[in-house]
């Protein structure tokens, strides 16, 4: 075990600092969730693929500067640090990209990724249906064989698609088999959502913003290079979205050790005012970024270890969303009656907690639900029959 | 940074595994309970000392293996998971070091190798704690009064029992006369060991808590495999399986705070003692949760008195107590950060 970091991790630090420092925005920008601030942040990842600061970890070839996933995580706290922007391209860097460099073709790597890093093309996720949110394998969407054009043509609908309302595309699951057993006969694609029979209608999210949006597809036709994995295969295919979803990628610690700092001051500036039982919950908070970080330290040298995350990413999952939460709860309470400011410039000075907490809220909720989470941990880590 | 431990250290923990699933089996602790005896056993601490897990943190020129908190750790987490009933947290994780730090030449050579062949055991009194644990079998008590240290054969002083929740574990009240001769160490040099002393015993019993807590976890998921309600094993049903992966969660996270804990001790560093009682809080409250999580699913076996569950949980409300509990560490951590 050696808990300080190398010589060549501080130098990664220094020079992801130093560049930070020069470009994060001095003004927040409008929220990513809206039209105005989306194209906003769509300029901010091109000026970070610019500086080779967007996709780190990955290949040269694609945008990357080949850092370690330890230099990742180094790069993530001081992003967090910084104040910079809200990652518009996560789904696409962190969920999608993942994927594709498990299973995509050279080809699919070679024309996707370098766009993708450089914030030319933007992703949403098309997981959840109507009838089909924790129940992922119960999608009705399908995907029916065009040998004529040599593709398929998608039918049906996909909803809470985050950040769908100003995407590119969006990468999801159709049925193409639908008289298989229901976690099989599924493909994974990619889909172009400035397409002929793509409607996307965006759909307001708790806070307001129109980040989420439903996509309609009436005999959309995408290529056979743009399934990803295997026909059939998608399920498999996705799983591996997830896993990085819950785990590791979407949520590093740098955010939540960010948002404990931000409440240590909070707690500092109020604390004459109020309730001294809410000491121990700021501290608490604080402890709880912390152990985060340790958790994915852990994680990382196993991973750079060869080591893999596999069902345990749900403990993960419930930690940090479930954490997130109580931390902003802990600021409303600390903020007394400036909590319920939503917007406006005093929410702003007071640090926007009621914002950050409706964001919040959506943790326990998306990328599955705590409550699937726990069944996969009972089932998948502690062995607990399903049935 | 590479947050992992070695080979070496793992290969330790699976061999101290094998020796506690054969020698300290449910049986032996419960053993421990009986009150007409001392509740420890002469056999199975010379067998952990054969092992070197008991002169561990001894110098190796006092016969020990020389070794640090981050060499411990996983050890005394393991002696944790079979409730193992001896005062390993206080001759090995405290007594070994504070001996080591603070005594002379002369006390060093007759105790130190002692303490390696498992052949003398140390108790700890420190004056911020009413009870001393295992005075009775205590060849040598370490006792702190009024900012000094002294050292003290168990035939110089008197104790009287006090009756802990947990059977196996022996509380005593302790007197005695402090004395220029029975001095070992005064001023500052003895706060700071003291002070090192309170923070290696707060980590030793962390790392027991999650020992304590996973075997209280895995016990309950094989109960719930097996018994059946409804036509059902138990543990298929949502509301059991959510106790048992909070349960998991806490224990998960608890980990490396402790591990870091070890760490930082292990290397001086200065943020030791808030390290410490992080560890300390998360793995109190991660035991807490696994017994409470465990009780509730056995469901009225586990709240009989024949049934092993008390055993593991009673351990778990008891250490909890000792050397700090999770909201006074909690505390502490709030005064070093927030002011």
């Amino acid at each position: 075990m050696d808990l300080d970091y190398t010589a060549s991790e501080e130098a990664f630090r220094r020079e992801a600092r130093a560049w930070l420092e020069a470009n994060v925005p001095k003004k927040p920008l409008p929220s990513g969730d809206t039209a105005e601030g989306f194209a906003l942040h769509r300029q901010w990842e091109k000026q970070l693929y610019q500086g080779g600061w967007a996709v780190v970890s990955w290949p040269r070839k694609y945008g990357g500067r080949e850092a370690t996933l330890m230099e990742w995580l180094i790069f993530e706290e001081e992003y967090y640090r910084a104040g910079g922007p809200q990652r518009i391209a996560q789904n696409g860097i962190f969920l999608l990209a993942p994927t594709l460099f498990e299973f995509g073709t050279e080809e699919q790597k070679d024309r996707i990724l370098p766009r993708m890093a450089a914030g030319e093309d933007l992703w949403a996720q098309g997981w959840s249906e109507p009838n089909a949110g924790s129940d992922l394998a119960g999608i009705k969407s399908t995907a029916v064989r065009d040998d004529a054009r040599g593709g398929f043509r998608l039918n049906g609908q996909k909803t809470w698609c985050t950040r769908g309302a100003f995407s590119d595309f969006m990468f999801g699951l159709f049925r193409t088999d639908p008289a298989a057993e229901r976690h099989r006969g599924m493909t994974y694609f990619l889909v172009p959502l400035r397409a002929p029979g793509v409607t996307v209608r965006p759909v307001g999210r708790l806070d307001g913003d129109a980040g989420f949006a439903e996509v309609f597809l009436e005999d959309a036709f995408v290529s056979d290079r743009d399934v990803l994995g295997g026909v059939n295969d998608g399920w498999n295919v996705a799983m591996a979205t997830t896993s990085s979803e819950r785990g590791l990628s979407l949520r590093s610690p740098g955010r939540f050790l960010a948002t404990a700092a931000r409440l240590v001051e909070l707690y500092r500036r109020c604390k004459d005012s109020a309730d001294k039982a809410l000491r121990d919950q700021v501290v608490r908070a604080w402890m709880d970024a912390e152990a985060y970080q340790l958790y994915t330290l852990q994680t990382v040298t196993r991973v750079m270890e060869g080591g893999s995350i596999g069902a345990e990413s749900s403990i993960n999952k419930i930690f940090w969303s479930e954490m997130d939460v109580r931390t902003h709860e802990t600021a409303l309470a600390l903020l007394g009656e400036t909590a319920e400011l939503d917007g406006g410039p005093s929410a702003e000075a007071a640090g926007a907690w009621m914002k950050g907490y409706q964001f919040a809220l959506a943790g326990p909720i998306y990328a599955g639900t705590n409550e699937i989470q726990r069944n996969v941990i009972a089932e998948r880590v502690l062995g607990l029959p399903r049935k | 940074m590479r947050f992992a431990f070695t080979e070496d250290q793992k290969l330790f923990r699976d061999t101290l595994r094998g020796l506690l699933e054969k020698e300290c089996s449910a049986e032996v602790v419960r053993r421990a309970w009986d009150a007409r005896g001392s509740g420890r056993s002469t056999p199975l601490w010379s067998k952990l000392a054969e092992l070197g897990a008991i002169g561990l943190t001894v110098p190796e020129a006092h016969g020990g293996l020389g070794l640090r908190e981050i060499d411990l750790v996983l050890l005394l987490e393991e002696s944790g998971r079979a409730a193992l009933p001896e005062p390993i947290v206080e001759t090995t994780a405290v007594g070994a070091p504070l001996l080591a730090e603070v005594a002379d030449e002369a006390l060093q050579t007759t105790w130190l190798p002692r303490v390696a062949a498992g052949n003398a055991k140390v108790a700890l009194g420190l004056e911020r704690f009413a009870f001393v644990a295992d005075a009775h079998v205590a060849d040598l008590l370490l006792l702190e009064h009024g900012g000094e240290l002294h050292a003290l054969p168990r035939d110089a002083v008197r104790y009287e029992p006090e009756t802990s929740v947990d059977g196996a574990r022996r509380l005593f009240r302790v007197t005695w006369s402090p004395s220029s001769a029975t001095r070992i160490a005064s001023g500052d040099v003895a706060r700071a060991a003291v002070a090192r002393a309170f923070d290696r015993g707060a980590l030793g019993v962390s790392a027991m808590l999650l020992g304590l807590a996973r075997h209280l976890i895995d016990a309950t998921v094989e109960y719930v495999k097996v018994r059946k309600q409804f036509g059902s094993a138990i543990g298929s049903f949502q509301a059991v399986k959510h106790h048992l992966a909070d349960a998991l969660v806490k224990l998960e996270f608890a980990r490396p705070v402790v591990y870091r804990a070890a760490y930082s001790m292990s290397h001086g560093s200065n943020s030791s003692s808030l390290h410490v009682s992080m560890g300390k809080a998360y793995a109190s409250e991660a035991a807490w949760t696994s017994a409470r999580a465990a009780l509730q699913c056995h469901g009225a076996i586990g709240y009989s008195y024949e049934h092993d569950l008390h055993l593991w949980m009673k351990r778990v409300w008891a250490l909890n107590a000792a050397w700090g509990d999770a909201s006074w560490h909690r505390a502490r951590v709030g005064s070093i950060v927030l002011g």
